[in-house]
């Protein structure tokens, strides 16, 4: 939870491993209670301190060093922070209050949606509708012709709209991950004793979308066990609310799939959660909030109470005494239209497993609003490696266009500041360590791919 | 006799029911499975009652299906938010849709028609096109009316529209072209003008044939706009039964599906009737 951490403390890690949120200190960060200004403070000092420390361990030997009151009265002479917060806080007018947000109905846009009954959009004085949309062409294809101002998307589509690929070329843009982790491989109850995945050949897979993080970590599982997956087994795309009925009928042996698809199937005794996403990465992205570059820069405004809005319905969302008050709040029909027991289930991380177990893993889902470059670079590495994208593919720069569009950037630069020249952070999946720098290299790794 | 006849036909249609809702009530009864007391009681209040039998959940009773139709009916017209509205509210959602793209339809399709009725090179020249636009599916137009008319719901009139369009047109065509010659040469025998000859000569002849091919756009809409509204979501009973799809609720998607089928009924028997005041007798 980088975002919302003090970048003045010197215990944190601001371009380390915390945004996945599955560190000691995520229980500090859960106990300590600020209010809406304070994390807007902390995401602009955050942002400031990544650019004055593009090296996280000289940051954390420099507060080391002096202490961390020191340092915030150094950096505030330098830096006009409060400047730079009151901007982020006050803010422009919206241009536009009533609004239209789409959402696919999946516990990854759980900010989005209970930002609306939870009354956070309301805060900043904006009238959202949230629609709720029947799959994922259909939501780019509504976000394109702006029937809706912003949407839920999955974190690989604002890329694959910004670069062209399955759509026009319309720059597109990613300020805020919606989830991390929240993702699972779930079997038919007919295959309970074919675990291994080596034994999968010939069966029959759903994901998403092709340009999902699930259909990336999915191939990403099965070709580190030998399996190549456009060869070996057939992978589809299914709109997520369709997949239960699908596995039901036997037309897919199971699915890597966005919750509560996942413990639906359970609930309804036709599938077992095979692992959970986080168990390959832990703190991967799924979902993002996106919008157009246009809606950007021509409604300011708009674009940052907006984000305000989500930027706090996240951070509340990731609080673990939160969730079962959300898991009520976007279960109705009007959202999720689920039996509340199963969005409980998926928040709460006490699940039962479709085995006759009950699993217990707080970090089943978690909520991290902050868009790392490096996400994006992995994204389009993965892109690269499954053919979707071909030839040269500037790595850094697209990321950057799509996913730094943040508002700390934006208003530091405002504030006539130098923005951070990169946001990235190393991570590794499934063991394999991934280093943003040398994307090229990473795709020519891997003994499965295409092209 | 025919009093009679429709008393036992009426009596047979009930016995049908019955026996279909018999079969239906003894398919669906609860199996004795696994004993309950074998499974963990924590595990099974996360999953639903079939689930913790190690069974998958089951299809719902006539009585469980009667309750929930009983349950929309008595409330049709509520609004729980922008995704969440009652069944007639949607239902009047589909309605107009569809009767709008329909009397657009209708608008281009008869005239066209009695071109193309009129003239043979006119039938000759769009024959190609008539015949390969004819058969496409109305979801196949869909990502192409998505992607140019960049709206929703224009997109699903427009699927509405070019789906109607075909039995139309083609039946119109064919009643124009088929008025008997008799007819046609008293009225040039009475020198009666294009227009009047139009109105009054061929359009009164041609319109049982007409009106079978609007009978047959108004079932073609309605079956197209529950499929419309399925892909491009909001409103309407398409929607509807897509949103109960994704909950898994078979009990509302039946009612869904049998108030659809009562819509269905409705419209054709409206057009039956249209039809019946044009009806002549040679």
């Amino acid at each position: 939870m980088s975002v919302f951490q003090n970048p003045f403390d010197s215990r944190f890690r601001l371009t380390g491993g915390c945004s996945c949120g599955r560190h000691a200190t995520e229980a500090e960060h859960a106990a300590e209670t600020r209010d809406a200004d304070e994390r807007a403070a902390r995401v602009v000092e955050g942002a400031v301190m990544r650019a004055l420390f593009p090296h996280d361990a000289t940051r954390r030997a420099f507060l080391t060093a002096v202490g961390a009151g020191t340092a915030a009265a150094a950096v505030s002479a330098l830096f006009p922070l409060a400047t730079a917060t009151e901007v982020f806080a006050q803010g422009l007018k919206p241009e536009k209050t009533d609004l239209k947000v789409g959402f696919i109905p999946i516990t990854c846009a759980t900010p989005i949606i209970m930002a609306a009954p939870m009354g956070f959009y309301e805060k900043q004085g904006l009238k959202v509708d949230v629609v709720k949309t029947a799959g994922w062409a259909v939501i780019r294809d509504k976000a394109i012709n702006k029937e809706y101002d912003a949407a839920h998307m999955l974190s690989p589509m604002p890329l694959a709209i910004s670069m062209g690929a399955g759509s026009n070329p319309i720059p597109w843009s990613a300020p805020a991950i919606e989830n991390v982790n929240g993702q699972a491989i779930t079997l038919s109850v007919k295959h309970k004793d074919r675990r291994d995945p080596k034994s999968w050949k010939g069966m029959k897979f759903a994901v998403p979308f092709d340009y999902s993080m699930h259909n990336y970590l999915l191939r990403y599982y099965l070709a580190e066990h030998g399996i190549d997956p456009d060869t070996d087994v057939q992978i589809r795309a299914v709109p997520p609310p369709e997949m239960v009925a699908n596995l039901r009928a036997d037309n897919i042996d199971g699915f890597l799939a966005p919750d509560p698809v996942n413990q639906r199937a359970v609930y309804d005794g036709v599938g077992f959660i095979h692992m959970l996403s986080k168990e390959m990465w832990a703190g991967h992205p799924c979902c993002v909030f996106s919008a157009s570059k246009q809606f950007v820069t021509e409604t300011p405004g708009t674009y940052q109470a907006l984000l305000k809005a989500i930027i706090e319905a996240t951070a509340y969302a990731q609080k673990a005494e939160n969730r079962k008050e959300i898991a009520a709040a976007i279960a109705p029909a009007n959202y999720l239209n689920q039996p509340v027991t199963v969005v409980e289930q998926v928040l709460t991380g006490t699940y039962a497993d479709g085995l006759g177990g009950v699993k217990k893993d707080p970090e089943r889902i978690g909520f991290d609003p902050f868009p790392w470059e490096s996400f994006g670079v992995w994204i389009l590495t993965q892109m690269k490696r499954w053919g979707q994208i071909k030839g040269d593919v500037d790595y850094a720069r697209i990321a950057n266009e799509v996913f730094l569009a943040t508002d700390a950037k934006r208003l530091m630069a405002e504030a006539g500041l130098t923005p951070p020249e990169a946001t990235t952070k190393t991570f590794s999946v499934m063991g394999k360590p991934f280093d943003p720098s040398k994307p090229e290299e990473y795709v020519a790794s891997f003994a499965i791919r295409r092209g | 006799m025919t009093a009679s006849l429709t008393l036992r036909a009426g009596l047979l249609s009930l016995l049908i029911f019955a026996a279909f809702v018999g079969a239906w009530h003894v398919a669906t009864l609860p199996t004795v499975g696994a004993a309950a007391g074998d499974v963990d009681p924590e595990y099974a209040a996360l999953v639903s009652g079939a689930a913790a039998q190690g069974a998958k959940s089951a299809f719902p009773t006539p009585m469980d299906v009667a309750a929930t139709i009983w349950g929309h009916l008595k409330d049709p017209f509520y609004v729980r938010g922008a995704n969440d509205q009652g069944v007639g509210i949607q239902l009047a959602y589909s309605l107009g849709r569809v009767l709008l793209g329909y009397a657009i339809a209708a608008a281009v399709a008869i005239p066209l028609g009695f071109l193309i009725g009129m003239s043979p090179l006119l039938h000759r020249a769009l024959d190609p096109f008539i015949q390969i636009l004819k058969p496409i599916s109305p979801l196949a137009w869909m990502p192409l009316a998505l992607y140019t008319i960049k709206d929703s719901n224009i997109s699903a009139i427009f699927v509405i529209f070019i789906c109607s369009l075909w039995p139309m047109l083609i039946n119109t065509a064919f009643g124009v072209a088929s008025v008997r010659k008799e007819w046609l040469n008293v009225a040039a025998t009475l020198e009666v003008g294009g227009l009047r000859k139009a109105f009054r000569v061929i359009l009164p002849a041609a319109a049982p044939t007409i009106m079978t091919g609007m009978r047959i756009s108004i079932g073609i809409a309605w079956l197209v706009i529950v499929a419309a509204e399925m892909l491009v979501g909001g409103t309407g009973i398409g929607y509807f039964v897509w949103n109960e799809w994704n909950n898994l609720s078979i009990g509302n998607i039946i009612t869904a599906i049998l108030l659809i089928g009562l819509v269905g009924m409705a419209l054709d028997l409206a057009l039956a009737r249209a039809a019946r005041l044009v009806a002549y007798v040679e």
